[in-house]
């Protein structure tokens, strides 16, 4: 349990920055000032201005609220539809389960970042993309994962007993097998929001994600790179922030994941 | 490995190329409205009527859909995946001269993950909790953290933008210049190896640890077999194979970063058309570059359950 609170409380201050961003009095992060392109650290602009005179404080914490947005969006869309078709495939026979989980398997097929190319040509890019592309790529892991917890859970005393109380099926799977299943299922929610993160600052970096001038740190890095030369601390901000970020994800995911199944501690 | 198994498993990956094919062909009708309208369309402005008839004709969108199909599935089995929208160029072809660039840089990623991450992990578990133990365990987080594309613009900015000792990037023949190429080769390499080194180095490392623990390591010790032997022979075998299943799990991640990868070193692979494909909305380039990596993934695969098998003949006797 002590692993968890040092990345617990690192991503708590992310999500808190990320969510307090209007509250701040943080100059607006999409106001260009010309005049003052590429300035350094002042009173006023703690980490200075962008390649379009943009403050890149302001910046760094608006794109926290982008980021984590599209990824929150993204992992529990595929979290709830994930989740309904592993229960079902979990509790019924016969084809139940091949439709439901089995099928979602073909998403794996593709690398992620081709299958979510290849959406962007069809819808062009923007934030509905990313989260329509990122739910779609992260739906399997939650089929499987609540299928087969269901598969292990469904023959249990007290699973046996509610339905022998005569309660129906949607009041089983909801009331009594999905909260013992929920541990799991978050460690996959923990994941997919990680992954979610990098895939779309991954695509934004390559100019099919955010559209611009919002501010995301893909779009900061991609263009923070073009200055490299004259200001490359700006290059070096976005990308201390994505790092610091998906790192207290994947420790908080890995602290998450030890509470939740103890085999896997002390590895 | 027996015949059977090995036909089985080519079958299974044929099929998946088919289904593959099909969800690709696919995708463009799944969308509701009409596809040629929704490649021309540009931030809720209407196309031009005229534009969207040309359109439809060049993508035969106008014959029922079977016979679409049909089409689409018969030109994949001759190799013709089409022209592209914007200058008619073949598909094919395109993908010919470009693809062996991006397979020489994923050979180059997976060899030097290979062997840094695998000796790496062996060592680490034959010292366990010491400094490289704990040093490398840290690396290791580090470097599943940070994104590819992060790697590769850092590695840019502190090589080639501060140190000044390698080039940030570009292409140049092996026949003409094979030092400048390798050079050119490095940055992109270590970019897209670098999770792969960390994912390798903790599975040895955790499945070096469970074999090591297995009686038969203690039974070889006890009858005085040479400690190397009995790490090559006995030990090194059997945590072989969690290590390649993780191989082939990651290849999917690599094939993704690639993308990235060549666009941060201006690496002329398959990424450079793709990525001006999907900006110019030119769907039949998209298809056949996606079409190819996700058959090169389906490839690799197989051939690292064929590796599985031969390490572990209980696989394939199945």
């Amino acid at each position: 349990m002590k692993r968890l609170w040092l990345p617990g409380a690192l991503v708590a201050l992310i999500l808190l920055l990320a969510l307090a961003a209007p509250l701040l009095g943080l100059p607006d992060p999409v106001r260009q000032d010309i005049a003052r392109r590429l300035a350094g650290p002042m009173s006023g602009s703690w980490l200075g201005r962008d390649e379009f005179g943009r403050d890149v404080l302001s910046r760094l914490i608006w794109g926290a609220r982008t980021s984590l947005s599209v990824a929150f969006a993204s992992a529990l869309t595929a979290g709830v539809i994930g989740v309904v078709l592993g229960l079902i495939g979990g509790w019924s026979r016969g084809v139940g389960p091949f439709l439901s989980v089995r099928s979602m398997d073909i998403i794996l097929c593709f690398p992620p970042v081709l299958l979510a190319l290849l959406v962007v040509t069809l819808l062009g890019p923007g934030a509905a993309t990313l989260i329509l592309v990122l739910s779609v790529l992260y739906l399997p892991g939650f089929a499987r994962v609540t299928y087969s917890e269901v598969l292990s859970v469904r023959g249990r005393d007290y699973v046996e007993a509610t339905r022998a109380l005569g309660a129906p099926t949607r009041y089983i799977l909801l009331r009594t097998v999905l909260p013992n299943i929920a541990g799991p299922v978050l460690v996959q929610l923990s994941l997919a929001v990680a992954a979610a993160v990098v895939l779309e600052s991954g695509l934004s970096f390559l100019g099919l994600g955010v559209v611009p001038p919002a501010p995301s740190w893909g779009l900061m890095i991609r263009g923070a790179r073009a200055t490299m030369e004259q200001a490359p601390l700006l290059l070096v901000w976005p990308c201390a922030a994505l790092t610091l970020t998906i790192l207290a994800m994947n420790l908080l995911c890995d602290a998450l994941r030890d509470a939740v199944d103890p085999r896997t501690a002390g590895r | 490995m027996t015949g059977v198994w090995l036909a089985h498993r080519i079958a299974v990956s044929l099929i998946l190329a088919w289904v593959v094919a099909t969800i690709v062909f696919l995708a463009l009708h799944m969308v509701p409205g009409d596809p040629a309208e929704l490649l021309l369309s540009t931030g809720g402005i209407s196309p031009d009527p005229a534009s969207v008839a040309e359109l439809r004709q060049k993508l035969g969108l106008e014959r029922p859909l079977l016979v679409q199909y049909g089409a689409f599935l018969a030109g994949l089995l001759r190799g013709d995946l089409g022209t592209s929208l914007v200058d008619d160029y073949p598909v094919l072809h395109e993908i010919a001269l470009r693809l062996p660039r991006t397979l020489e840089l994923i050979f180059a990623g997976t060899l030097l993950a290979i062997s840094i991450g695998v000796p790496a992990g062996v060592y680490a578990a034959m010292h366990r909790g010491g400094t490289f133990d704990r040093c490398a365990s840290g690396v290791t987080a580090l470097l599943l953290a940070i994104p590819v594309f992060v790697v590769g613009t850092l590695l840019v900015l502190l090589f080639a933008q501060t140190l000044r000792i390698m080039p940030a990037g570009g292409f140049a023949p092996f026949a003409q210049d094979p030092l400048l190429h390798l050079k050119l080769l490095t940055l992109p390499a270590i970019a897209i190896g670098k999770g792969l080194a960390a994912v390798l180095f903790r599975m040895t490392r955790a499945a070096m640890l469970d074999a090591l623990a297995n009686d038969y390591v203690r039974t070889a010790r006890a009858k005085g077999l040479a400690p190397g032997r009995i790490l090559v022979v006995h030990v090194l075998r059997n945590a072989l194979n969690p290590v390649i299943t993780v191989l082939g799990l990651h290849m999917g991640t690599l094939l993704g970063g690639t993308v990235l990868v060549e666009y941060v070193f201006n690496w002329p692979g398959l990424s450079t058309p793709l990525l001006r494909a999907v900006e110019a909305r030119d769907y039949p380039m998209v298809v056949g570059i996606v079409l190819t990596i996700s058959v090169l993934f389906l490839l690799i695969n197989l051939i690292v359950e064929m590796l599985h098998a031969a390490l572990d003949p209980r696989i394939g006797a199945r």
